[in-house]
């Protein structure tokens, strides 16, 4: 069932692309004056969606590349038309689901919401994309499944970080069902109203905002249902740095940085640091992990 | 010959020059981070790049003993303003990180006790202050001998700096490994016995 979520964040705080061209310009002529540290307030606390260029030209994607800007540079390559997601497991109607076919099944619809990457910066994005708890109903979740298993694609030839051993390839991420099944929980398909760009992980990705950016899986080509806990990339790689849930939370820090502040990306050089919220802000999903110990199960 | 020609080009370079040009990094970084010429998030951008350069400066520094010794190429005129440069570009990285990126007093003290990474960063930061107050025609003869000992912590300063960039990548990444290694094998070539009286080595080494 779509448009089970309200945006908080509203059309009202979308910086309209001209605006936002304007500003830079502002920026570059008053840096040229020496006087740029007056400059730097202008997106207030980070409420406000970053820009299509912030949104596009900074992302880890490390099949693309460990660089910042590698994914913009090279995921290019990428032949995101045909594209199939395998959806199997303990689901009713297993099989190869076409991009076309998933996208004539789902609503469509805009959220605008906070991102917040392990790494301690943070965005707001304007995503468009469907609920995954439609996919999941589409393909038919049985009783006895717990949990989703998500698998990036591995094309080599595409994909020129798939050279080096950052991790075990291919990226693998999952949730527990009731995280799948959270209104919140989106199969993100656009920006800004654009098909999503390939270093955002076109066609189609997960996008689950009040966990660490990692879990948002990108370019999905499978989806497996599973009666247990499926192995995830990160987890994999540093167990001790990346736990399962990875839910956004400041009092529970990365063994090498702290997790209780971040760094709006777009301030400039002279932003402030902001405070991290519990679950990036999205206290309605409190409720899931109810009496766990989320230093334990972080 | 080539190194000869090489050396006598080196000598009309003039030591002020590495000054200069060590000064500008940290400027240009600013003004590029200020124009949005360091991409969308400029002040890691920023620590990175004066991290690097650094890292970058030191294996140079490192290379000046050995290029001279195995390939006569002679960059000892240089060695302390290398060295100088690479401790303010140390400087400038370690501010960024301060002043830029973490802002918060109490979160500097936490970060530089309980990650290790920053320890290590800043214990090598910590080595290279008595070099570079030590950098001076005052000091080297004052100190004598002892110098030459007390310069050999930028070995250890070194290597706690290659520590330093491979601990805050995520997951196995190879550049970080790359400066380890070129820093040991330059480490490594001080171990091959000097023959005695040999024919590279000259009073003026200081």
């Amino acid at each position: 069932m779509a448009h089970r979520w309200k945006n908080d964040l509203t059309d009202a705080d979308v910086t309209p692309m001209g605006a936002y061209l304007s500003r830079r310009e502002v920026m570059a002529g008053v840096a040229g004056l020496g006087l740029a540290s007056m400059a730097a307030p202008v997106r207030a606390a980070g409420l406000s969606p970053n820009s299509w260029e912030e949104i596009t030209s900074y992302n880890n994607y490390y099949e693309f590349g460990t660089g910042k800007e590698d994914p913009a540079r090279n995921a290019g390559s990428l032949t995101t038309k045909p594209w199939t997601v395998k959806i199997d497991g303990m689901v009713d109607k297993p099989g190869d689901y076409s991009f076309d076919q998933i996208m004539q099944a789902m609503t469509v619809e805009k959220r605008i919401y906070r991102f917040r990457c392990v790494e301690a910066w943070s965005m707001v994005i304007p995503w468009n994309g469907f609920e995954l708890a439609d996919l999941l109903k589409m393909a038919g979740v049985q009783s006895g499944a717990k949990y989703v298993a998500f698998e990036t694609l591995y094309r080599p030839e595409e994909m020129p970080g798939l050279r080096y051993p950052v991790l075990d390839w291919p990226y693998v991420e999952g949730l527990r069902l009731d995280e799948a099944m959270h209104p919140l929980t989106i199969m993100a398909t656009g920006l800004y109203g654009k098909p999503l760009p390939n270093q955002n992980g076109a066609p189609l990705r997960l996008v689950v905002p009040w966990k660490y950016g990692f879990k948002s899986i990108k370019s999905i080509v499978r989806i497996s249902l599973t009666s247990k806990q499926p192995p995830t990339s990160w987890n994999k790689a540093n167990g001790r740095e990346y736990g399962f849930y990875s839910n956004v939370n400041p009092k529970v820090d990365h063994p090498r940085w702290s997790q209780a502040s971040e760094r709006a990306i777009g301030g400039g050089l002279f932003a402030k640091r902001q405070d991290t919220l519990m679950f990036n802000g999205y206290d309605e999903v409190a409720g899931l992990y109810a009496g766990m110990d989320l230093s334990k199960f972080y | 010959m080539l190194v000869d020609r090489l050396n006598a080009a080196l000598r009309r370079v003039p030591v002020w020059a590495v000054y200069l040009v060590g000064a500008l990094p940290p400027f240009w970084y600013l003004y590029l981070g200020l124009t949005g010429g360091l991409g969308v998030d400029p002040v890691k951008s920023m620590e990175h790049e004066l991290g690097e350069l650094a890292l970058k400066l030191v294996i140079v520094g490192l290379a000046v003993t050995p290029l001279r010794r195995f390939a006569g190429v002679n960059l000892m005129k240089f060695r302390r303003s290398i060295g100088l440069v690479t401790f303010y570009l140390v400087v400038c990285h370690l501010l960024v990180w301060l002043v830029l990126d973490v802002q918060i007093l109490s979160q500097i003290w936490a970060d530089i006790i309980k990650r290790p990474y920053i320890t290590i960063g800043m214990v090598a930061f910590v080595l290279m202050i008595p070099l570079a107050v030590t950098s001076n025609n005052l000091s080297v003869r004052r100190l004598g001998p002892a110098w030459r000992q007390l310069h050999k912590l930028v070995y250890p300063a070194a290597i706690l700096g290659a520590i330093h960039f491979i601990l805050l990548r995520k997951g196995f990444q190879i550049e970080p490994l790359v400066y380890l290694a070129i820093i040991a094998v330059l480490l490594g070539l001080r171990l091959i016995p000097r023959a005695r009286k040999g024919a590279g080595r000259r009073a003026q080494q200081a």
